[in-house]
């Protein structure tokens, strides 16, 4: 009796009944894929990409140079030099981050006294050569100027948990 | 000995010390801010509150004596509190500005509120702010971060000897400054940043260049005076990036003077980085290792040795010294000197052209005659240690001066500014006779001043007669000092960087050389050279800033500078010592061993030197003062016999006082003068106060 069962199963192709079965209920279900270039998905506030570096309203840059970032980053990405300006303020003259070495652990971030240094929102930065992905303090500020908006609102919602 | 209890166990302490001192002296941390060994107490931060059995409060331990049978406890829940009490006190006014603070990182303050310190303050109070204070070119003020521990106001008055820095106004009011508006015009002002415990007062020059965590320390010798002062050189990468003390109580204690401190941007500036060649059109032009050997070895090669010189300048070390002089004994030349244009200073003997009594040896001296020796610039700690000789009370009025009458940081009376004062002294009725009779450790302490002049030998026989008169010199005491302003001298003397036999001195080199029968002459570093002299001879010139001797040069071998080589110098005192590079050598700078062997090879002498380690074996083996301890004063024990030619010698004395060559503090050496901090400082300060006043 078994054996027929079995032999039934088989010549009736039930499994792929089923499978196809599966198939269809998924059809009717709301889709989870997305069609990535053109569609994105949400991103946690807490999601850690691209660097950026911070200007106050004013115009000013946030960054006083500490060096608490390039002292905690695990990967020795960052690089700082400072010196002071003319107008006395201490300032950076230079601030690398190797984005090849970087491990994205947000560290840079949270030792960050005056929340310059912040991962944005922005993860699509991919290169076609290494050289492309060192950036240098320019760079991080346009993409401070970019994503301002963006990563203000982000740590408005993260403030409380910090 | 008394016994004392400390933390419930019991110790055997020293007679005299404080509750802090003992307890330190057994290893327990107290924690302080004001408190500083070497400075008068303060005891006004508070932060070192002990509980003592028979006091019902807590007791200040660095103002309190220890006494027999003290009950001491450091760790009870109230000293606890007291120290959280404080420490909350302290940071009611202090910012929150540890990030862009030059101290963050190597903070008291910082590293005790971590101890001791709550997370959230309980004041909502405005925070008090302090106006910046101008306390020169060299010295940054924050004073809002001051909390008032004094310690640089004590060290002004104490150490420095100054008495420009105080503290105004009562309780919150209170703010340490200069009372009326001026630069410190100290040469030891420095050491008032070591000392700030919190980011108050701060290094100009360095001020927002790096952090205290991504330095790299080395330990070194510092080469801007002849003191030797032990110095800690901080680097990052190729650069260095300041330059601290280190502690040597025999030398600098913990202080170094300004120059050494801050001279160091003159590292980066001016630098000589390549070989140049200057070319048949008169030219000088960058060019390789292989063409500029080519060219000295040709040159050698075809001049006979008795036209060929040497002078050593003062910032060399004495392996290169030793080498270059070895391979000139190889050439057969005889004319080499060390010594500054002029220098009447013998070398047969050791005893003869050194600070003998040292510098620690100066707390037991009992009275001092400086003749033309202005130490406060010549050797800043030196003039530091007289200071603390004097306030010790050790002198009793018995310090006197030949010389110009100069500012000094402490008592000195007067006794004549020309050399002929020497022989009235000699009689005995006279004042200073009488003192140093008297006196159990006389000391005489002779400047280049007395030294460079024209009449130099006879006021050498007129100071060694003097030596005799007062014996200075006794079977347990040496008081017979030198003091040098160039750091290679005494090691130049050691290694006989000195005419030999039948060889011209500096003075004679000089005239030779601008008579035009001198053909090559080698200058390792020295670069205090009149132009007439170099335009003669061939000129090779072996250093690292491009400078005087440079700019006149026919070839240049660029050589790495004090910071980036391995080397031995010999101090004052004839203390060997050894610094450490930091950086490696900038461009394709050499280091000098490796240069001098190569010449010596190509001129068929044949060293085997594979290393610096190599050269320096060699010196030990020929000259066994090199094979002393590093930090030993290398002795030669030698019977101390004193000849002098008596009065009725040619030589005649002239009328002019006897006066320091060193007129510029701040600008004395190559580094130096390459220096933009320094340059600051001349314009700001005024480096030159000697030549002020010798104008006047």
């Amino acid at each position: 009796m078994r054996r027929f069962l079995y032999r039934m199963v088989s010549f009736l192709m039930w499994d792929l009944l089923r499978g196809m079965a599966l198939t269809l209920r998924y059809m009717f279900q709301p889709r989870v894929t997305l069609d990535y270039p053109y569609e994105k998905g949400a991103l946690s506030s807490r999601f850690r990409g691209e660097h950026a570096l911070r200007r106050y309203p004013s115009g000013e840059e946030r960054c006083i140079a500490c060096k608490l970032c390039e002292a905690v980053c695990p990967a020795q990405a960052i690089t700082i030099e400072a010196e002071e300006q003319k107008d006395g303020s201490r300032r950076t003259t230079r601030y690398d981050i190797d984005m090849t070495k970087c491990i994205y652990c947000g560290l840079c971030e949270e030792s960050c006294p005056v929340d310059a240094i912040v991962e944005g929102p922005h993860f699509e930065y991919a290169t076609e050569t290494r050289e492309e992905l060192i950036y240098d303090k320019q760079r991080l500020l346009d993409n401070g100027d970019r994503w301002e908006q963006q990563i203000e609102q982000r740590l408005k919602q993260e403030a409380r948990y910090r | 000995m008394m016994r004392i209890r400390i933390d419930g166990q019991d110790y055997h302490v020293d007679d005299g010390l404080t509750v802090f001192e003992a307890c330190r002296r057994q290893g327990i941390e107290i924690p302080h801010f004001c408190y500083h060994e070497r400075l008068a107490i303060a005891g006004n931060c508070r932060m070192c509150l002990v509980e003592l059995d028979s006091s019902p409060k807590p007791i200040a331990s660095c103002a309190m004596p220890a006494a027999e049978g003290m009950d001491i406890r450091t760790d009870s829940p109230m000293v606890k509190k007291a120290r959280h009490g404080v420490m909350e006190f302290l940071l009611i006014n202090h910012p929150l500005d540890c990030p862009i603070c030059d101290q963050g990182g190597e903070c008291d303050l910082q590293d005790q509120a971590m101890a001791y310190g709550r997370f959230h303050s309980r004041f909502d109070e405005n925070k008090r702010a302090v106006a910046e204070k101008p306390f020169g070119p060299l010295i940054k003020s924050s004073m809002t971060r001051c909390i008032h521990c004094t310690r640089c106001v004590r060290f002004a008055t104490e150490v420095a000897g100054i008495e420009d820095l105080g503290a105004l106004g009562r309780g919150e009011n209170v703010e340490i400054g200069t009372y009326v508006e001026k630069a410190l015009t100290s040469e030891l002002s420095g050491n008032m940043i070591d000392l700030c415990p919190v980011g108050a007062l701060t290094s100009k020059p360095y001020a927002f260049k790096a952090r205290s965590w991504e330095l790299r320390k080395t330990d070194s010798i510092d080469v801007m005076d002849a003191v030797g002062s032990h110095i800690r050189l901080d680097s990052r990468g190729t650069e260095v990036m300041r330059v601290l003390p280190r502690r040597c109580d025999a030398i600098n204690e913990e202080w170094i003077s300004d120059k050494t401190r801050f001279a160091y941007d003159g590292l980066k500036l001016q630098r000589l980085d390549r070989p140049w060649l200057r070319h048949s059109d008169g030219v000088l032009r960058p060019s390789d290792w292989q063409t500029i050997e080519d060219v000295c070895v040709e040159k050698i090669k075809q001049t006979d040795g008795t036209r060929i010189a040497a002078l050593a300048g003062e910032l060399c070390d004495c392996e290169s010294m030793f080498m270059l002089k070895e391979l000139l004994d190889g050439v057969s030349c005889p004319h080499r000197d060390c010594r500054p244009f002029g220098t009447f200073l013998p070398w047969q003997e050791r005893w003869q052209y050194l600070f003998n009594t040292t510098i620690a040896g100066i707390e037991e001296a009992d009275a001092c005659l400086l003749i033309g020796a202005y130490p406060r610039y010549e050797a800043a700690l030196v003039e530091a240690r007289l200071r603390k000789r004097y306030l010790q009370g050790g002198f009793q009025g018995r310090a006197f001066r030949v010389g110009t009458k100069l500012p000094a940081h402490w008592q000195i009376e007067d006794v004549g500014e020309s050399p002929h004062s020497l022989t009235e002294l000699a009689d005995s009725g006279h004042r200073v006779a009488q003192a140093f009779k008297q006196a159990k450790k006389p000391m005489i302490i002779v400047g280049m001043g007395a030294l460079q002049r024209s009449d130099s030998e006879a006021i050498w026989h007129h100071i060694m007669a003097l030596v005799q008169a007062f014996g200075v010199i006794r079977d347990d005491w040496n008081g017979f000092n030198v003091l040098h302003t160039r750091a290679s001298m005494v090691g130049g003397m050691d290694v006989g960087f000195v005419p030999s036999q039948g060889g011209e001195a500096r003075k004679g080199i000089e005239e030779r050389a601008r008579q035009g029968s001198i053909d090559v002459l080698w200058l390792l570093g020295e670069d205090d050279v009149d132009e007439e002299t170099l335009k003669k001879p061939f000129v090779i010139y072996q250093g690292h800033h491009g400078e005087r001797g440079a700019s006149a040069a026919d070839v240049i071998v660029p050589v790495p500078a004090y910071s980036e080589k391995d080397a031995l110098y010999m101090n004052m005192e004839g203390r060997l010592q050894r610094g450490l590079p930091a950086v490696p050598p900038l461009g394709q700078a050499k280091e000098d061993w490796r240069v001098l062997t190569d010449m010596a090879n190509r001129l068929g002498q044949t060293w085997a030197y594979q290393s610096q380690r190599d050269a320096r074996r060699a010196m030990q083996k020929a000259y066994p003062l090199f094979a002393e301890k590093i930090g030993n004063i290398a002795a030669k024990k030698e019977k101390i016999e004193l000849s002098y030619r008596q009065n009725g010698h040619s030589d005649v004395l002239n009328d002019t006082p006897l006066h320091s060559p060193l007129v510029n503090y701040y600008q004395s050496n190559v580094i130096a003068r390459a220096s933009q901090t320094m340059g600051r400082c001349v314009s700001e300060l005024g480096g030159a106060v000697a030549t002020k006043e010798k104008a006047k």
